[in-house]
Parts: C-alpha cells; sequence; structure tokens
C-alpha cells in the first residue's frame, strides 16, 4: 500500500518548469530512489513533500492527509523525518543533548513549556536515546560537543537524530554526498541494518549509483522536472530511455 | 538539594551565602579611614546590585540561551515600575502585590512586543525591540502624561488615598511589608566598623535567590535545552517537529517577567518612577552586564551586573580631591600630573573605565568574567571536573 502518493505536481520558477506532472508512490515497507541528472528536479520534489515548496497543482497525500500548505514541524509530527545533503545538527550542543531534542519532540509535540522537570529525571528518554545511540554505535561519542565529530559522524548523528522518532517515512536527500568511500559503505551498511530491524519506509535522492542499487525497491527516473520511467533497479540499468538522459557517461 | 544536582546546589548555596552576608562582605574597610570609599556595604547600592542581578539573569534567559539580542529590555523594567508605582499609590502601600503587578504586566508587555520582534530574527529583531523600547520611552514622557506623570515621573504623594491601609493623618505614604518599611535598617557597630541591615534590601535579596534558583531550573530542563536548540540550527528544530519560534516567545516572557520584577522592586525601595528608566541606554546597559559577566552562564549575569554597579558608584565618587590625597606623598609636579592621568579614569569619567573593561573582556575573555574565574582556576591547578551539565555553563554566547 502506498503511505506517500504524490499526483500530478507542478511547479513553476519563473520561466522554468521545475516539476511537471510527476506521479510518484512510495510503498511501505520499500526503499524508493529518485534519481537523475542535476537540475532534475529531485531536491524541488523534496521541499515539496517536507512542506518548504507549495506546489502550483497537484496532490501530496501522507498516510491518507494531504501534507500540502502544512508547516515543516507539522509534516514531521505526522511522521515524515528528513535527512538534509550537509548534516542538519544542533552543532553547540552535545550528541547526548542532540538525541534528547527528537525525544522530546516526538513524546510532547512541538510546543511544551517544560521548565521545571529536570532533563537528569528524564529516564525513559534517556534510555531511548541511549539505546538508539549504541545501534549506531555513537553510545562512546555521548558528551562529545557534535560540531567536533567528523563529517561521517554528524551524518550518523542526524540520522540517529531522524530515527529515533520511529518515523513513518524517511526522506534522505544524497546522504553520502561528500563522503569518503568507507563512510559511504559505512552508511549503506547502517541504513540496510536500520530497515532490516524496524521495516522503515524511505524514500532517497542520491547521485552516487552504488548506493542506489544496493538500497532501491524501486527507481523512479527524473529529467528536467518530468518523471522519465519507473521501475525496478534491474530494468532501470538495462533501460535504453534512462541509459540516454542519465547513465550514459556513467558505468552501469 | 531541592531538585539540582550536587554542583548547582554548591553554586546555589554559595550565592544564598554572599547575599546573606553582602552587608560584612561589602564594608571590608572601617570607617573613616582612606579605603572606606570602596565600601559597598550601604543599603542603596546593596539593593541595586540585586535588583540589577535580577534584571540580567532574566535577560540571560533569552539572550544566553536563545542568541536572540534584545535591545529593549528596559522598556519591560518600566513598565514594571509603573505597574507597582499604581498599585502602591490606589491599592495598597504593602510591597507584594506591588511587586507581583510588576511581574504580570511585565510578562504581558513582553508578550505583545514579543509576538510582534519575533516576526524577525538577527539584527532585526534588536532593531524591532529597541523601536519598541524607545517608542514606550516617548508615550510615558509626552502623551501618555495621565498615566506615567510625564516628564517628572510618579512618586507616591500625600493626597494618594490607597484602598488598603493608607495613613490617616496626612503624611505622604511609605512602601512597607506588612507594616515593616522597607527603609528599616539594624546598624551593627563593631570597632571601628559599620554593618548596615536593610529590610528592603533583604526581600530584593530573597526575590533574588529565588529567581536564581529558576534560571538554575529553567537551564537544566528539556525546555532549557530547546532554547539552546533554538540558537544552535532553528531549521533542524522544525524538520524534528518542534516551533523554535514558540519556544522563544516564551523566552522572551519569562525574561519580560524578570524585568518586571526587578522595576516593581525598584519601585518598593525608592517609590518613584521616572521615563528615564525605560531610556535606550538602559538597555544598553543590560546587555553589556551580561555580556561583560558571561552570558549563557548560570552566575555571570549576576557577577556582570554587580560589577557595572559598584564601579557606577564607587568609581564616580573618586574626584580630585581624593587624588590629590592618594598621590600626596609624590612631588608636587608629579603629585599633579598623575592627579591629571588618573582623573581620566574616575568620576564622571568612569565609563571611560567601563569602556576599556568591556573591550578588554570581549577581546580576551569572550565568555565574560565568568571565563576569567576558569582560566585562572585551571591555571591554579585546580582539577576541574568534567561534567556533563557543564556545558551550559561554559558555552559563551557568539
Amino acid at each position: 500500500m502506498a503511505i506517500l502518493s504524490v499526483k500530478g505536481v507542478n511547479k513553476r520558477f519563473g520561466g522554468l518548469q521545475a516539476l511537471g506532472d510527476v506521479n510518484l508512490d512510495v510503498v511501505e515497507n520499500t526503499c524508493h530512489a529518485i534519481i537523475g541528472p542535476n537540475g532534475a528536479g529531485k531536491s524541488t520534489l523534496l521541499n515539496v513533500l517536507v512542506g518548504k515548496l507549495i506546489p502550483d497543482s497537484g496532490s501530496v497525500v501522507f498516510d491518507g492527509q494531504s501534507v500540502l500548505g502544512r508547516q515543516p514541524h507539522e509534516i514531521n509530527q505526522m511522521g515524515i523525518s528528513r535527512v538534509f545533503q550537509t548534516p542538519e545538527i544542533f552543532a553547540d550542543l552535545t550528541v547526548m543533548e542532540n538525541m534528547l531534542i527528537p525525544c522530546f519532540a516526538k513524546r510532547d509535540g512541538a510546543f511544551r513549556m517544560h521548565a521545571i522537570e529536570s532533563v537528569r529525571h528524564e529516564k525513559d528518554m534517556i534510555e531511548k536515546a541511549e539505546s538508539m545511540l549504541s545501534e549506531v554505535n555513537m553510545l562512546d561519542k555521548r558528551e562529545m560537543t557534535a560540531s567536533a565529530m567528523s563529517r561521517g559522524d554528524k551524518r550518523r548523528l542526524e540520522m540517529a537524530m531522524c530515527l529515533v522518532q520511529d518515523p513513518r517515512l524517511l526522506l534522505l536527500d544524497e546522504p553520502t554526498a561528500g563522503m569518503a568511500r568507507a563512510d559511504t559503505e559505512n552508511t549503506i551498511e547502517l541504513l540496510k541494518t536500520i530497515r532490516k530491524e524496524r521495516g522503515l519506509t524511505m524514500a532517497i535522492i542520491e547521485h552516487d549509483m552504488n548506493v542506489v542499487f544496493s538500497l532501491a525497491d524501486r527507481i523512479t527516473v527524473l529529467a528536467q522536472g518530468m518523471p522519465l520511467v519507473e521501475d525496478t533497479p534491474d530494468n532501470i540499468k538495462g533501460h535504453p530511455k534512462v541509459r540516454e538522459a542519465y547513465l550514459g557517461e556513467a558505468q552501469v | 538539594m531541592l531538585g539540582l544536582d550536587k554542583k548547582d546546589s554548591t553554586l546555589m548555596l554559595v550565592v544564598i551565602g554572599l547575599v546573606i552576608f553582602a552587608p560584612f562582605l561589602l564594608n571590608p574597610f572601617p570607617e573613616g579611614s582612606a579605603m572606606a570609599q570602596f565600601n559597598a556595604g550601604y543599603p542603596d547600592l546593596m539593593q541595586r546590585f540585586v535588583i540589577f542581578g535580577i534584571l540580567a539573569i532574566g535577560f540571560n534567559i533569552l539572550f544566553g540561551l536563545t542568541g536572540y539580542l534584545s535591545f529593549g529590555h528596559a522598556a519591560f523594567l518600566g513598565v514594571g515600575s509603573y505597574a507597582a508605582i499604581w498599585s502602591l499609590k490606589l491599592f495598597t502601600l504593602n510591597v507584594i502585590p506591588a511587586i507581583l503587578f510588576a511581574i504580570i504586566v511585565g510578562g504581558f508587555f513582553a508578550w505583545v512586543i514579543g509576538k510582534i520582534s519575533l516576526k524577525r530574527s538577527g539584527i532585526y529583531f534588536s532593531i524591532l525591540t529597541l523601536a519598541f523600547a524607545q517608542m514606550s520611552f516617548a508615550m510615558a514622557y509626552s502623551v501618555l502624561t495621565p498615566l506615567t506623570g510625564g516628564e517628572t515621573g510618579l512618586q507616591i504623594k500625600n493626597t494618594d488615598n490607597p484602598l488598603i491601609g493608607g495613613p490617616t493623618d496626612g503624611s505622604i505614604g511609605r512602601a512597607n511589608l506588612f507594616g515593616a518599611e522597607m527603609g528599616n535598617s539594624f546598624e551593627l557597630n563593631l570597632g571601628n566598623w559599620v554593618f548596615t541591615f536593610n529590610l528592603g534590601y533583604y526581600i530584593a535579596a530573597l526575590a533574588m535567590i529565588a529567581a536564581f534558583y529558576l534560571s538554575i531550573r529553567i537551564f537544566r530542563s528539556p525546555f532549557g535545552i530547546m532554547l539552546r536548540a533554538v540558537k544552535s540550527n532553528q531549521n533542524r528544530m522544525n524538520y524534528t517537529g518542534l516551533t523554535p519560534k514558540v519556544y522563544t516567545l516564551y523566552a522572551f516572557v519569562i525574561s519580560g517577567m524578570y524585568a518586571g520584577l526587578a522595576g516593581g522592586l525598584m519601585v518598593a525601595m525608592d517609590t518613584q518612577v521616572g521615563p528615564e528608566r525605560m531610556f535606550w541606554t538602559a538597555s544598553g546597559e543590560i546587555v553589556i552586564m551580561t555580556i561583560l559577566g558571561g552570558a549563557g552562564t548560570l552566575i555571570g549575569p549576576v557577577l556582570g551586573a554587580g560589577s557595572i554597579k559598584y564601579m557606577e558608584n564607587i568609581l564616580s565618587k573618586i574626584n580630585k580631591d581624593v587624588l590629590h590625597q592618594w598621590f600626596a606623598f609624590l612631588p608636587d609636579g608629579l603629585e599633579d600630573a598623575m592627579v591629571v592621568f588618573a582623573d581620566i579614569f574616575v568620576g564622571k569619567q568612569w565609563h571611560f573605565t567601563l569602556g576599556i573593561v568591556f573591550m578588554l573582556v570581549v577581546i580576551f575573555l569572550p565568555g565574560g568574567l565568568v571565563e576569567g574565574a576558569q582560566r585562572l582556576s585551571a591555571r591554579f591547578g585546580r582539577k576541574k571536573k568534567t561534567d556533563t551539565t557543564d556545558t551550559a555553563a561554559s558555552t559563551p554566547a557568539e
């Protein structure tokens, strides 16, 4: 069953057709990759999904409810978490505090005036944060200031912050961009493990074909804002139109 | 103790001790000695120490945690003062309702101004708050004269007839706490030393202790973490399902209530208020106090407020005659030269000294006086525990 369904979405920036009649269904418990050359409209589509952009026409329905016109924080509260191209974390705070914030957000909603309670006494939340940290092998870094960590660790922290909220859909915007080979491999392994253990639904935008083909169940290829083709990874690899538009120079 | 961990409890106890024994600690020099002018243990100045301490603690909850620099906090101090004086004039001369009223009005005013100013962030937010405060000042000075007494401000008059318990003999009423007047003092003579214990000071001190305790609780709460998250990354907050603007607004209102409390206490002590209390230089002073002491630290704002008020009241009293006495041991020509040179830094020119100190602190100790103290204690070999809760206390503001 499709948990996220995008129908006939159009978005123009002045004279540029950024998205033209995009249709997309993300099925529960699958990983759906969106690929395409630079300027194909991948990021625009993602921004529509998280409420940062409102399309000119079309509908985006998540779990039976429209997400259009909702604020990013409302869409997160519906169960969509997003990992950014450059890790967006709370750089001045410790790793543990970074983890506690999404825990509180999940439990208390968009705002709660919990000014007198002590963080030390939030045993449940601390436990939850710790178990997530150990799942991504970062428990030993819990007291580190987030800004002091390596790029790969920041990425893992950001994913842990998203996952600790038990999202129903995880959106990943080029999660391995700018990463060293080893970090990329680690990230793929991490995502695979998490999927296996949690049955997570993911939508991923990615340039690295290695990442896409090792994770995705379905792939949508965008070109110049239009969905070119949607199919399984095996069929995409051999598809002549895709080769022509996008994979021509890549070694597939 | 009271829900604080060991380290915070120690800090709390130290502050309580300092505040209670301030009449002794601030009067180290015997009466009549040459150093007596450095004594700060008189009621008027001690009251100012704790009241401005409250103001800076409240400002720090907004600026130190969320990073939003309000340049109009004196407005809340002012409206709190006006609210308190009207309570004294019309309702009762008891200071408790006056102070509560000041807190409520300060908080409400902050909610209105915050709601509008928080549409913007960064420098635009600062400018908006500055504009609101200057507007409040201008209105208190002119069109709102019936409410504010205009240029002359408001005092308690012998024509005032409060609802509860005003004076019946036509004398001017005095602010009191269930009959005990704020000006009541007990003087303790020990040899050449005179220590003054003033009721008004201890009431203000009690308020500061409560304010400080609440600020520790906020720093250590989930709400406190959210406020630091606002400073760190609002984008991530949005995508984590949180509303940074609402959190900031609540921080703004809380710090407005602190300012209202300070304003109410000022009126309780000297039963008068004028519009100059809302002037932009007063707002600037709050910012300087907080940064000088260490924004984002627990104790910094109190230290900053104390040092500025000390300089304002003690340095400014040193005039040329005093300087001549100090340098009397030098040969005549040299004495005059020294007096002329030293006079640049004291008396009416004390702002110059403040400016130099502030510049030195900002350049060499971006974490304020607290960072200075931390470096000193590190240098003298005292092992610093790396405590998890320490991060909030040692993260300097940008």
